[in-house]
């Protein structure tokens, strides 16, 4: 029944649809399935990529489309890199970036070790520990305006408690130097639970077996933590470095909300002074030779972080 | 330190990976260190000549 119904449906196909199908090669039908992504990412990645290259040559300012677009050489290049306060909104990444990296990278891998051990409510303090970074950035800087507010904030109010200091006597995100800390915190709360994560994945990944084996051995709890778990999280925590130090190298958002890059410039990322430039200054020229400038470092240090990843993995 | 040279010489994947790496660390600590302007100047051309000498080398025999 079956095979006269299969031979009906070959004898009912059109002959040159037939011919058709035959004729497209395996790999034919497999560009054809390749290429609407190719054509999406050449036009929505690797396109805009190579205009800003060309802008950033240029004197282009988007507000004045009708002005006549000069080659300027290396000029803007040459203006990034000899701007004091580009080179100051550099050193504020820089220290939010390896601030919040280090402080992640630690209190998640310590969460994630509690965790591990099976106790009472291990699930639902997963799921508590992880509520952070599920909400809208824009809302955790919002929220935390309030909680920094020196005479109604909760963190102030918790810190007076516990230093025994005088809650308004201190404004976190009014303060020159307590500013950089105050974005600190809040994307440490918001994100090392992503970092805790990751870490649990690794952490669950090691065979119990080995750990029986090195009972055997009576290694102790101290010498199994630094030659069994370490080294075997060891890719799990790149992996998370990796994703969090891209991710901060072009925080925007969060700050905007929390500090919009004050008190002066002194949280202003690169990211916040970047868009000042291109789309309150329509400097599109000169902010094009800046995000070229920020896109080699990003890729560069990417290069060599996969590289040192894939040795950890061989390893 | 022989084999790092040797690496060099018979433009070996490791050994160039190796200067590239360090290249690209170096120019990335003179963009974002806060204690001289002119490191910070010269900071890009040295992590672009190590990005693209990355790009390359990572092309050369094991």
């Amino acid at each position: 029944m079956l095979d006269s119904s299969a031979d009906r449906a070959v004898g009912e196909t059109s002959p040159v649809v037939s011919k058709r199908s035959q004729g497209l090669s395996d790999r034919a039908i497999a560009w054809l399935f390749v290429a609407p992504s190719i054509f999406l990412l050449l036009a929505v990645n690797i396109f805009p990529l190579i205009w800003t290259v060309r802008l950033s040559f240029t004197n282009f300012r988007v507000n004045r489309p009708n002005a006549e677009v000069q080659f300027v050489g290396l000029k803007n290049y040459i203006s990034v890199l000899t701007d004091g306060d580009i080179w100051q909104t550099m050193q504020a990444t820089a220290h939010f970036l390896i601030w919040t990296i280090v402080l992640q990278v630690l209190i998640g891998f310590a969460l994630a070790y509690l965790i591990n051990k099976k106790f009472r409510g291990n699930d639902l303090w997963t799921t508590v520990i992880v509520l952070p970074m599920m909400l809208s950035p824009a809302v955790v800087g919002n929220f935390w305006t309030f909680l920094y507010q020196p005479q109604i904030g909760l963190f102030n109010y918790a810190v007076g408690y516990l230093t025994g200091t005088d809650p308004s006597a201190f404004s976190m995100i009014g303060d020159v130097s307590l500013a950089p800390w105050a974005i600190v915190i809040v994307d440490t709360w918001m994100w090392t639970p992503f970092v805790m994560l990751i870490c649990l994945a690794g952490l669950r990944s090691i065979p119990s077996s080995i750990y029986e084996a090195a009972e055997c051995d009576r290694a102790s709890k101290w010498r199994q933590f630094w030659t069994i778990t370490i080294p075997m999280v060891l890719p799990f925590l790149m992996l998370a470095v990796l994703f969090r130090g891209i991710e901060n190298f072009k925080m925007f958002d969060l700050v905007v909300q929390l500090t919009g890059g004050g008190p002066g410039s002194i949280t202003e990322l690169t990211s916040i002074n970047l868009k000042r430039e291109a789309f309150e200054k329509w400097r599109t020229g000169y902010a094009s030779a800046y995000a070229v400038i920020l896109f080699v470092t990003v890729f560069g240090l990417a290069s060599i972080y996969v590289k040192a990843l894939n040795k950890v993995k061989q390893r | 330190m022989t084999e790092f040279i040797k690496g060099l010489r018979g433009f070996r994947r490791g050994a160039w990976e190796m200067v590239a790496s360090i290249l690209i660390a170096l120019g990335v600590f003179m963009l974002m260190q806060p204690f001289a302007l002119s490191l910070y100047s010269a900071s890009f051309i040295v992590t672009l000549v190590g990005t693209v000498m990355f790009i390359i080398v990572s092309h050369f025999p094991e």
